[in-house]
């Protein structure tokens, strides 16, 4: 369990953590998502007490980290790509933080094995590709089989099999009961693997609530319907109080329609349709809806800055 | 590690079945140990011990100080009027001069390339009692370049005695081989130290080193440029306590006559190094990592 009260972190003028509380629980896996420059690694940081917060409070299991006597065993984190020296092997580098905690020798084995890099064991991490890279940092978080589990944006680099081999990992560690924190700044990842979501921007909390709960709140479901009989199934649908709008090429949206409803009512007055679809905009349209207004690196293409472009911008990707 | 296979359709989940604690979630088969510095210095230890920089600039000094010795020894013991008795221990003075730059190096990298490549972090992480790492490297340096330096002087210092026994040196006395050994190789060893605190002040690998070769040639470089007689007096200041000359005062071959004397240099290392320790270890705790 990771708990966050008032975190704040200030760089001068600049308030890169904004007053942030929130709870990480055990047994699932909790994505922590927000654009580039959010502060997610800033937070992270601050729980694993590198960066010392201007003001407010973060636990670890009730205490701060600076109390933790053999931290691997409480907390593994992966924090950047390549936070080692390039001239150590591999077994050496796992083997230093396993002698700094009192971690069995056999368990730097037993990680490699897990993250697939025995082989290159015994080889300079300098010459590792972005993606082994990744399964050391994640081999080091591992280390101290620790009741926590914090990755900053472990999907980076890795290929679609390592991709697919981290979420199965990630998801696992949750259901043996393990808190597991992982951040991303990309909403389709997230949605495949976080059963809670805490979502922020420019250092302010902006949603905390389960993953279900964001969808069924934050994505618009409609009904996609086409028919050679387009005016007839207006006027019936015109009865039953069904509202539906259209959307170009003869297709019709129904939102929140259901699509069965719609079936029978054409069915009963003889209607052909050719599609009868429900359909959800995309879950990454309502995260960027959700931080539009705290991005902070927005790519200009134009010069006038004018809110309903994005939302053109936003359209565009769900229809498309 | 095994990593089974997500098993959902469990009824009850082991981990709840935990209620002796307010924080519920998995527990681990791997003993709980509670760490203390002895874990650090093994850490430290297995880090200096397993990158190639380590090797590189150990033996490079001892390179230079036993190939500078036994060629010092050569020309002295051919040339005609040898040491007109003295003692022959004076003669490893260049070796160790030029050797101290390799545990200047080597003391720096102990902490400050641990920034350059991110490395800090996750020592961090590993140990968040940050002094207790600054200390475990300390320690750990300190016994390895204090052991390299005392053999590698002593062979030297043996070497010399050996070769020019015949020629009309003194025999060096018990306090001379002390000092000769023991003390140098205390003092350059300090040396590192306290480049190895700067290191962690200045946590830039190439700035750090700079920093501590200034330091050693700075004062003679300058001394040599003070002409001007109403500067005589700190001219000589910078002489007698410029480093070189500090080192020569093992040798009991002093470049001046007044100055630092006897075992003088150590006190004045030591305490340099103790004030530099004292900033790093604040700094440490203050800054972010």
């Amino acid at each position: 369990m990771i708990e966050l009260e008032g975190l704040t972190k200030r760089y001068g003028e600049k308030v890169a953590v904004n007053n942030l509380s929130f709870t990480v629980r055990p047994g699932i896996v909790t994505g922590f998502l927000g654009p580039n420059g959010a502060g997610k690694s800033t937070t992270m940081r601050m729980i694993l007490g590198l960066d010392h917060p201007t003001a407010g409070d973060v636990r670890i299991d009730g205490k701060h980290y600076q109390q933790l006597k053999d931290p691997l065993t409480y907390i593994g984190a992966l924090l950047e790509a390549k936070a080692w020296h390039g001239g150590r092997t591999a077994y050496n580098h796992l083997l230093c933080l396993a002698h700094s905690n009192g971690i069995p020798r056999s368990r730097v084995r037993e990680v490699l094995d897990t993250v697939g890099l025995t082989a290159v064991a015994r080889k300079k991490t300098k010459g590792f590709s972005m993606g082994m890279g990744q399964r050391l940092g994640i081999a080091a978080a591992l280390l101290g089989d620790p009741r926590i589990l914090m990755f900053d944006e472990p999907v980076n680099g890795l290929d679609p099999e390592g991709i697919h081999w981290i979420r199965t990992l990630m998801k696992s560690l949750a259901a043996q009961g393990r808190t597991v924190f992982v951040s991303s700044h990309l909403m389709s990842e997230m949605a495949l693997t976080a059963e809670h979501l805490v979502v922020i921007g420019q250092g302010r909390l902006l949603a905390d609530t389960s993953m279900a709960d964001f969808i069924a709140r934050n994505s618009r479901s409609y009904v996609r319907v086409r028919s050679p009989q387009r005016e007839r199934l207006l006027d019936v649908l015109h009865q039953a109080g069904i509202v539906a709008v259209e959307s170009g090429d003869g297709v019709l949206e129904v939102d929140g329609g259901k699509a069965e409803h719609i079936g029978e009512l054409a069915s009963q007055h003889r209607i052909t349709l050719h599609e009868l679809s429900p359909q959800q905009a995309s879950l990454e349209e309502a995260f960027m809806q959700l931080t539009a207004e705290s991005v902070e690196y927005h790519a200009h293409s134009e010069t006038r800055p004018e809110p309903p472009r994005q939302q053109q911008w936003g359209e565009g990707w769900k229809r498309g | 590690m095994s990593s089974p296979q997500p098993q959902m359709s469990q009824a009850a989940p082991s981990w709840e079945a935990a209620p002796g604690s307010p924080y519920p979630g998995y527990t681990s088969p791997i003993p709980v140990v509670r760490t203390h510095l002895g874990h650090a210095i093994a850490s430290e230890w297995t880090k200096i011990r397993s990158v190639r920089s380590t090797m590189w600039t150990l033996g490079v000094f001892v390179l230079l100080v036993v190939g500078i010795g036994t060629l010092t020894g050569v020309v002295v013991a051919n040339s005609d009027p040898a040491l007109e008795g003295e003692s022959p221990l004076g003669l490893g003075f260049f070796g160790l001069l030029l050797g101290s730059m390799c545990i200047i190096t080597l003391g720096v990298l102990t902490t400050a390339s641990e920034y350059g490549t991110g490395m800090v972090r996750t020592t961090m992480v590993a140990c968040p009692s940050r002094g207790r790492v600054l200390a475990a490297k300390a320690i750990v340096f300190f016994l390895v370049a204090f052991v390299v330096t005392l053999v590698s002087a002593s062979l030297v210092a043996f070497l010399h005695v050996a070769m020019l026994e015949g020629d009309g040196a003194k025999s060096p006395s018990g306090g001379e081989w002390l000092k000769g050994t023991v003390g140098i190789a205390a003092y350059v060893a300090l040396l590192g130290l306290l480049s190895l605190a700067v290191g962690s002040i200045i946590r830039h690998s190439a700035g750090a080193i700079t920093i501590m070769i200034g330091a050693v040639l700075a004062p003679l470089v300058i001394a040599l440029f003070m002409f001007s007689e109403s500067l005589s007096a700190v001219r000589d200041a910078l002489f007698e306590y410029s480093i070189p000359n500090q080192l020569s005062v093992f040798y009991a071959n002093s470049l001046s006559q007044s100055g630092p004397s006897g075992w003088d240099p150590l006190w004045i290392i030591l305490g340099a190094t103790a004030v530099a320790f004292a900033a790093a270890f604040a700094l440490l705790e203050k800054r972010d990592v």
